[in-house]
Formats: C-alpha cells, sequence, structure tokens
C-alpha cells in the first residue's frame, strides 16, 4: 500500500475575531488522504469544512492561529517557506472554491484567467498556453470554446462558472483537488453533471479528491473514504460504503437517515436538519459535543469529551457508547 | 456604446452650460466697449451706430451667443474690440504651456502614487504602509500655497533651479540638450509643488480600493492557486481597483488644473494662471471669459478621458450591466 498523499495531525485552529473572543474552528484532527483517493467530507454548515480546505494550503485570514501539522511530501505545509506554498498551490494541491460566482476576477476574460494558473507554474510559451486553456475547456466539457475564452464572468451562467474554476484546479494536473461544496451554489439539475465531471477527471488522472459537502447524497457511490465533521472535530471515519450503510455515531446516523428520507428525486435544495443546533464555538462546554442534540445520549456524556474508538477494522468514532 | 453616449451627451450639455454661463457674464458687465466713445464730441452718433452694426452689437442676444460660439469653435474665443483681434490665439500660447505643465505633472503623479498605493495597501499596517500613509497625510493637510511658498523660499535661497518664466534668455542659442535642461530646470519648481499636493490624494485612493479588493473571494481564489504576490497585485487586484480610481481622475484634473493656474502664478510659469490674473487686474473681461471658457473645456476632456478609460478597463460598463461595486 502506497504511503499517504497528505497527513494532518492535531490540527488545530482559532479565529480571533476583531469583534473579540475566540471561535475554536477546528479542534485536533488526525486524519490522512490516500494517492487517487476520493475523501468525503460531511459535516453541517458550520462545523469547520471551508476552515480545514483553508488551512491545508495555509490560507487562512491573519486572524487566525492554527497548530499542528499538514504533512504533504514530507514537508509540513504550516511552516513551509512561503515561496514552496505558492509553488505548491494550484500546481500540486489545487482548490474548487465554494461560490464561482465570486471566486472569478470580475474584469478578466475566462480564458486570461485559466491560463494565469498555467503560467504561475509552468514553462509554456503563450501559444502553447493558449492551446491548453482550450483543450482544459473542452475537457470541462465546453462546446463553444470560442465564446467561452473571450468571455467575462458577468457573461457566464452559475453551471458555466463552475465548470471554468474546475478548469482552472485541474490545469496544472495537481495530484489532490480539494472541492469545497462544489455544488450547494448551483441549481440541483447541474448537480449530477458537475459531479461526474469531477469524478471523471480525478480518475482519468489518478486525482485524490477531498470532497467537502453537507449533504450525504452526493457522497453515495462516488467517495472511497467519508469523514464525518461536527464542532471542528472528526466524529466518524471510514470506507465510504460501509460508514453510509452502517453509520455508527449518533449524528452520522442522524445525517444519513435524514438523508434517506429525501431522494434525490426530490428538488427541494435544502436538507432537513436534526433538531438543535451546533453548539456555539465561542463557549466550549465540557462533554460531548453533540450531546445536547443526541438522542443516544448516557449519563456520562455530558460531562467526558469522547476519545476516538475503533470498534471495528478501518472504522473509527468518537462516542462513548463504543468506549468499553 | 450607450454609456460611452450618455457620457458623451453629459460631455456636451456642460460644455452648452459653461458657455451659456460665460457668455452671460459678458451681457452682464456693465456698460459696452462704445459708451467712452459716446462721451466724445468729435464721434458721432452715426459712427458709433455703425461700429456696432459692424461688431453685431446691436443685434439680437440669441444671434449674438451664436456668433459667439461659432468664433469658440474656430478657436478664436470671441473678439477683443481693444486689440481689434480675437482672443484665441494669446490664449493658446499661454494654454499650451499650462497643458505641458499639467500634462508632466498628471503623469509622473500618477506613476509614483499608483504603485506607492498598492505597495501600501499589500503591507498593509506594516512600517511601509505606515510611513507612506503618514506621508500622503501631511501631503494632503499642508495646503498647495504653504508648499509652493516654502518651496519657492527654498529653491530660491540655494539657487537650485531657476525661478521665474519657462525658459532662460539666451534660450535659442542653446543646443538641443542645452534647451531640455533649462526647460527642465525651469519646470522643476511648479511641477514638485503640483506633485506634492497630487499625490498624497492618489496614494489615498488607490490604497482604499486595491486593500478593499484584497479580501474578496476571488483574490482568495488567485492566491490558492499559486499567483505569485506582485503578479497578484498588479495583474489582479488593479485592474478591479483600477474602476473607483479612474472615476477619481477626473477629480483629480479639475484640482490640477486649479492648482497649476495659483502655481504659475507664484512661480512666473507663462500660463493661463499670471494671463488670467492680469486680466482681472485690468478689467479684461473677455479675455477672462475666455481663459475661464478654456479652463473648462480642459476640464470636460479630462472627464471625458476618464469614461473612456474606465470603458477601456471595465466590461461590465461596456455590457451596460450596473456599476458592480
Ligand atoms: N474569518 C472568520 N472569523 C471568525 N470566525 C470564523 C471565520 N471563518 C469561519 N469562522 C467560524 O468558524 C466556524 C467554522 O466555519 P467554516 O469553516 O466556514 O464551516 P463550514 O465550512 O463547515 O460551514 C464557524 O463557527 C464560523 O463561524
Ligand atoms: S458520546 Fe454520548 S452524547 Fe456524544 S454522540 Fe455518543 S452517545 Fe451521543
Ligand atoms: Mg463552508
Amino acid at each position: 500500500m502506497p504511503g499517504p498523499l497528505l497527513h494532518v495531525k492535531d490540527l488545530r485552529v482559532r479565529y480571533l475575531p476583531e469583534s473579540g473572543g475566540k471561535v475554536q474552528a477546528l479542534e485536533g484532527l488526525n486524519l490522512e488522504i490516500l494517492p487517487g483517493e476520493v475523501t468525503g467530507i460531511l459535516g453541517e454548515s458550520g462545523s469547520g469544512k471551508s476552515t480545514l480546505a483553508s488551512t491545508l494550503l495555509r490560507l487562512l485570514p491573519a486572524s487566525a492561529e492554527c497548530s499542528g501539522c499538514v504533512v504533504f511530501e514530507g514537508e509540513d505545509l504550516l511552516t513551509a517557506a512561503e515561496s514552496k506554498l505558492r509553488r505548491i498551490r494550484g500546481s500540486k494541491i489545487a482548490l474548487i472554491p465554494q461560490d464561482p460566482a465570486v471566486s472569478l476576477n470580475p474584469v478578466t476574460r475566462v480564458g486570461e484567467q485559466i491560463s494565469e494558473v498555467l503560467r504561475a507554474h509552468l514553462r509554456l510559451s503563450r501559444s502553447e498556453r493558449k492551446q491548453r486553456v482550450r483543450q482544459l475547456l473542452v475537457e470541462v466539457g465546453f462546446e463553444d470554446v470560442d465564446r467561452i475564452v473571450d468571455a467575462y464572468l458577468h457573461q457566464l451562467s452559475g453551471g458555466q462558472r463552475q465548470r471554468v474554476v474546475i478548469a482552472q484546479a485541474i490545469a496544472c494536473r495537481p495530484s489532490l483537488i480539494i472541492a469545497d461544496e462544489p455544488t450547494s451554489k448551483l441549481h440541483s439539475e447541474l448537480h449530477c453533471q458537475i459531479l461526474a465531471l469531477l469524478a471523471n477527471t480525478v480518475a482519468q488522472h489518478d486525482t485524490a479528491l477531498l470532497l467537502i459537502t453537507h449533504d450525504p447524497t452526493i457522497l453515495a457511490g462516488f467517495a472511497d473514504r467519508l469523514m464525518v465533521m461536527y464542532a471542528g472535530r472528526l466524529i466518524e471515519q471510514g470506507p465510504a460504503e460501509s460508514v453510509m450503510r452502517r453509520p455508527l455515531h449518533p449524528y452520522t446516523r442522524a445525517l444519513i437517515g435524514l438523508s434517506h428520507g429525501h431522494t434525490s428525486g426530490n428538488r427541494a435544495s435544502h436538507l432537513p436538519s436534526i433538531p438543535g443546533e451546533m453548539p456555539n464555538p465561542l463557549h466550549v462546554m465540557p462533554g460531548c459535543r453533540f450531546e445536547p442534540r443526541c438522542s443516544e445520549k448516557m449519563g456520562v456524556c455530558a460531562t467526558t469529551d469522547p476519545q476516538t474508538f475503533s470498534p471495528e477494522s478501518s472504522r473509527l468514532v468518537s462516542c462513548l457508547k463504543y468506549g468499553n | 456604446m450607450r454609456f460611452l453616449l450618455r457620457r458623451l451627451l453629459r460631455a456636451l450639455l456642460m460644455l452648452l452650460g459653461v458657455s451659456l454661463l460665460c457668455f452671460a457674464f459678458t451681457q452682464m458687465a456693465p456698460g459696452s466697449f462704445f459708451d467712452e466713445m459716446r462721451l466724445n464730441p468729435q464721434i458721432s452718433p452715426e459712427t458709433i451706430a455703425t461700429l456696432r452694426a459692424h461688431y453685431g452689437l446691436n443685434r439680437p442676444v440669441p444671434i449674438r451667443y451664436a456668433h459667439w460660439m461659432l468664433s469658440l469653435a474656430k478657436g478664436d474665443f470671441g473678439y477683443c474690440i481693444a486689440y481689434n483681434s480675437p482672443v484665441g490665439p494669446l490664449l493658446w500660447t499661454r494654454a499650451k504651456n499650462t497643458l505641458l505643465l499639467t500634462a508632466t505633472a498628471t503623469i509622473l503623479t500618477w506613476l509614483i502614487a499608483v504603485p506607492l498605493g498598492v505597495w501600501s495597501a499589500s503591507s498593509r499596517r506594516r512600517l511601509a504602509d505606515r510611513f507612506i500613509g503618514a506621508s500622503s497625510s501631511l501631503m494632503i493637510s499642508v495646503p498647495e500655497i504653504v508648499v509652493a511658498v516654502a518651496l519657492l523660499a527654498v529653491a530660491v535661497r540655494w539657487r537650485l533651479v531657476l525661478v521665474g518664466g519657462m525658459v532662460s534668455l539666451g534660450f535659442d542659442d542653446l543646443s538641443l540638450w542645452g534647451k531640455v535642461r533649462d526647460l527642465f530646470l525651469h519646470m522643476l519648481l511648479p511641477i514638485s509643488i503640483l506633485l506634492l499636493g497630487g499625490i498624497g490624494v492618489v496614494e489615498r485612493h488607490v490604497r482604499a480600493s486595491v486593500s478593499e479588493i484584497l479580501d474578496t473571494p476571488y483574490m482568495n481564489a488567485a492566491r490558492s492557486l499559486g499567483i505569485g504576490r506582485m503578479r497578484l497585485l498588479f495583474r489582479h487586484a488593479l485592474p478591479v481597483a483600477a474602476n473607483p480610481v479612474i472615476s477619481l481622475f477626473g477629480f483629480f484634473l479639475a484640482g490640477l488644473l486649479g492648482a497649476s493656474l495659483l502655481v504659475e502664478v507664484v512661480t512666473g510659469w507663462p500660463g493661463l494662471g499670471p494671463l488670467i490674473l492680469e486680466a482681472t487686474l485690468s478689467r479684461d473681461l473677455y479675455v477672462v471669459i475666455a481663459a475661464t471658457m478654456l479652463s473648462a473645456i480642459l476640464m470636460i476632456a479630462g472627464n471625458f478621458l476618464a469614461d473612456l478609460l474606465l470603458i477601456a478597463s471595465d466590461p461590465r460598463i461596456r455590457d451596460g450591466e450596473a456599476h458592480a461595486q
């Protein structure tokens, strides 16, 4: 078995907003991403998924502090030199941002924006770059490449914008793509198209994909491994199929149970939600973070912070029910 | 295109408004040139009537306005009765000198202020930013006239530059290099004063709009793609920040022209400034009005230039979209 492509150890991130207070957004994350694997990260809004994505590329705002390690190709990205990081961003690890409508430059042509990525990392002549841009646009499914190359952001539809940011992300054939809710801003009819496109490209180039989402339905049959986040922690992980079929953590059960009632034919784009809210990250309470909403809670849950247990091989879960 | 047409129409309307105002002033000025002749017993009323007819003074006001506009269009800028010649040619030589001064000052100001603003924005709250910020505040808060007098005093005392006029007496005998040098030394003082006045304002605006852009999601996205710092600033942030900065350009030109007239008077630069001053003092009404009209035209042309730049820099405006941000 090959070693991991990316290894995250005890990652902690805290926001210190100007308004005061401390928001513990990530609390001791440990995870591994294997080469060529599709890893799904599942969690409600506010659980820290986007924070994780930015931290992996060290793109947190100045108001955040982080500790731990993000080891990629034998080097800790959290302490690497800025110039080294620049060469990794976009060329070895690429990020597909959450909202393409605001992630593209409004006054630069689409073709140039894709060309910029090539220019930043590869030694190509002008005409070679042009050629590559057109190939990439075809690859992400455009037919009228001539028009798209010269188009501006405001002339594109939501789906087209999403394809353009995907083209930017795959431009340098990275070994890892992080996609932060790639379908959440799209009309539900486009979800399948964009997911199929992502699945195709990563399969073709043997790229690892970290697919971040709050919607379990889009992970079914796509993700190899599944990690579930709650309030800044990974509370369950394992092979995707096994976790989906038989979730261990009460939170995962609730999430996946809800999504079963919500068939993909249903066009309502918002998912039903678990009753209750995530704990306020400004006021950390003792005990299990999920305790206030948990339907299977026990007496100890309010006072004891659950460790991570491995009740079965290749499955991890942070819940006191599985403590012997 | 519709944007361009609207702006063109606006420029023309402004021009019309200014010309109406200027013409109104000529009409409001008490008396006419021939009133004095009437007091002279040697000139018969018939002669005066003929003269009035000759200069068209007995025709109705709208027709006289049309005539005046015609002379404007020809570049004559009205007729100076006292000298029996059009005001235009006199004005043009002066206007060229003013233009030389303001155009040079504009180019230098923007060449210096834009990189400073971008640099300041990108090193937010660090030493460079604080230093640039403090210098700008100082430049903005000290009035031009104080800067002008102070620099003038220093220049005269240490004979650093040539003061007064535009060229030295023996200019025509100098070699080409000598001519350039002479002109440069004469320009140094007025240009420095104008730069000190302008750089601060422009730097401020550039910093403000660039630092707003730096926090946007698309700058984060560009960063996540590994684009280098300099390219990020000048190729990604600046073109978006250009929109509000270009809008400033029109106001900047207006301010610069005003400042230039003042600076010309103080440093003795033979532009429109001293001419307007002399003409005002000697009640040479037509010259004053023509000079005012010319300044207005320069200003409107500057604003129109800014609009053209806006269209060139922002595809959303070209497509007739509402101003994003
Ligand atoms: N720039 C920031 N400043 C302060 N708090 C932040 C900032 N960004 C995110 N947070 C907080 O961190 C937590 C995790 O946010 P985020 O990573 O965006 O979650 P997700 O992507 O899962 O919705 C939330 O409580 C959010 O309010
Ligand atoms: S530790 Fe207790 S409260 Fe937390 S998820 Fe498990 S059972 Fe529920
Ligand atoms: Mg998010």
